[in-house]
């Protein structure tokens, strides 16, 4: 075995420490690429018209029955949901009983009110799973974000990420609270080609299921021929790096509760440079550190001991 | 003999069941249910020749460029002003029942016709339909004003006999 003296370790830990910048810099390159990720080629989306809902929640119904949600507290065909508000005056939000819920906005000048439906977006990339630490999220190629709930510890930090704040958590169960959320149906129906459940029941035709990439060109087809009918924006085409679920509107997006101040950065843009360095100091700093102090204090421990030999 | 007898009888069933899907086709003067997608509603008792009388015979409100009469859509209008009757004016014969199976949507995405690429499914296409127009005359826009809930729309929609019970509420929200 090598003798470890002095030399040898300045050596050993320089090398240590060269290995270690060049792996941080590979990181770097690799989540700057992450950052221009874009989506998966081929992954389906879905096209929400807003002008076109009625808010009959046929939409809410149907994912309670496919997702194998508890009873809900009003019946489907009760629109006095639309009344209800959480503190503050919000309007209804996703829980652990309903993946998606539907809401009513009066707008000045419209004729009829406007129904806007909110479920997870399935972002290109998500948020969600950018801040889970046990991995529990996944985007899949066909578009959907979908997650282990085996593996989730419950810590909701993804609901505090979601820029949408979509994840919804169990309150209710006391003994393993984890966090709920729209699947886009991956499991019963969006892996075997099969459009979510809400959109094969909406009777209006609100929802357009699809790749995304054709979704986009149909979007922007009806913003050019219909002058004047929408809303020259596709809400989803660029928010936050992209998302499956993209939205038109007749009506400004801000006066119906979309925030139009996402950016279009992915939300891992943020954080990237910040999280490439957290495994170095984590795994390099203790042990570079170590040895500095064993090395500066061999001398005086030396010295200590050799009185007795 | 017997057996005969019940095969002539199971066609006879099969026709009447498929009858109203292909009734519509030739449909002037009459009333005729449809009921190919009843499930959670029944089907609509429609009265064909009274919406007749209602578009003033004008048929291209309804069924585009399929029914002889020049087109009202705009964009129609390019490719089908002079269009004679299409083979089959019943909103089923273009409209899909699924429109988003897999099948389906590889064939629309090799449609080179740009307003034939993406057209509303069968349902959506009776609702956007019915809707639009009933909004601006008056006529019924209820759910139930045209089909009556089934049982199963009632389990569906958790109401009627479903309906939840009182004090199963959740605090949060």
């Amino acid at each position: 075995m090598k003798k470890l003296n002095r030399r040898n370790f300045i050596k050993g830990s320089l090398a240590g420490g060269i290995a270690a910048a060049t792996a941080a810099g590979k990181a770097k390159n690799a989540s700057a690429a992450g950052g221009d990720f874009g989506g998966y080629p081929d992954s389906m989306g879905v096209l929400v018209d807003l002008t076109k809902c009625v808010g009959c929640r046929t939409c809410e119904a149907a994912c309670n029955k496919e997702q194998g949600l508890p009873e809900p507290d009003k019946p489907f065909d009760d629109y006095s949901v639309f009344d209800e508000h959480r503190h503050g005056g919000l309007p209804r939000r996703t829980t652990e009983k309903a993946y998606t819920v539907v809401n009513r906005y009066k707008v000045e000048g419209r004729e009829h009110p406007l129904f806007r439906k909110i479920q997870c977006n399935h972002c290109n990339e998500p948020a969600c799973l950018t801040s889970c630490f046990v991995n529990a999220y996944t985007k899949t190629p066909e578009g959907a974000v979908i997650y282990n709930p085996k593996v989730c510890v419950g810590c909701r930090t993804c609901m505090i990420a979601c820029p949408f704040y979509v994840p919804a958590y169990s309150y209710s169960s006391p003994i393993n609270p984890v966090v709920k959320k729209c699947i886009m149906c991956y499991d019963t129906r969006l892996k075997f080609g099969r459009p979510p459940a809400c959109v094969e029941s909406c009777p209006q035709g609100v929802m357009t299921f699809g790749k995304r990439k054709n979704l986009i060109a149909l979007a922007h087809e009806k913003i050019e021929g219909n002058p004047g009918k929408y809303v020259d924006h596709l809400y989803g085409e660029h928010e936050v790096g992209g998302t499956s679920w993209m939205y038109l509107s007749d009506v400004p997006f801000e006066e119906i509760g979309f925030d139009t101040h996402l950016g279009k950065e992915p939300i891992i843009s943020y954080v990237k440079d910040f999280l490439a360095i957290v495994p170095m100091v984590l795994c390099i700093w203790p042990a570079l550190f170590t040895g500095f102090h064993l090395l500066s204090t061999r001398k005086q421990a030396n010295q200590e001991e050799s009185p007795k030999a | 003999m017997g057996f005969k007898k019940e095969k002539r009888l199971g066609l006879a069933a099969f026709i009447a069941m498929a009858a109203p899907l292909v009734l519509p086709i030739s449909a002037k003067g009459e009333v005729f249910e449809l009921s190919s997608l009843a499930n959670l509603y029944e089907g609509v008792s429609f009265d064909h020749d009274m919406h007749i009388e209602a578009v003033e015979n004008n048929c291209s409100l309804c069924h585009h460029h399929t029914a002889g009469t020049p087109p009202e859509d705009q964009t129609c209008i390019p490719c089908h002003k002079n269009s004679p009757e299409a083979e089959s004016p019943a909103c089923s014969s273009c409209h899909l029942i699924e429109p988003f199976s897999s099948t389906n949507l590889s064939i629309s995405e090799k449609n080179p016709l740009r307003h034939h690429k993406v057209k509303p499914g069968l349902k959506a296409a009776f609702h956007l339909n019915c809707m639009g127009c009933h909004q601006e005359t008056g006529g019924p826009v209820g759910c139930q004003d045209c089909h009556a809930m089934t049982e199963k729309g009632e389990k569906f929609y958790n109401t009627g006999q479903y309906t939840p019970k009182a004090g199963n509420e959740t605090a949060h929200h």
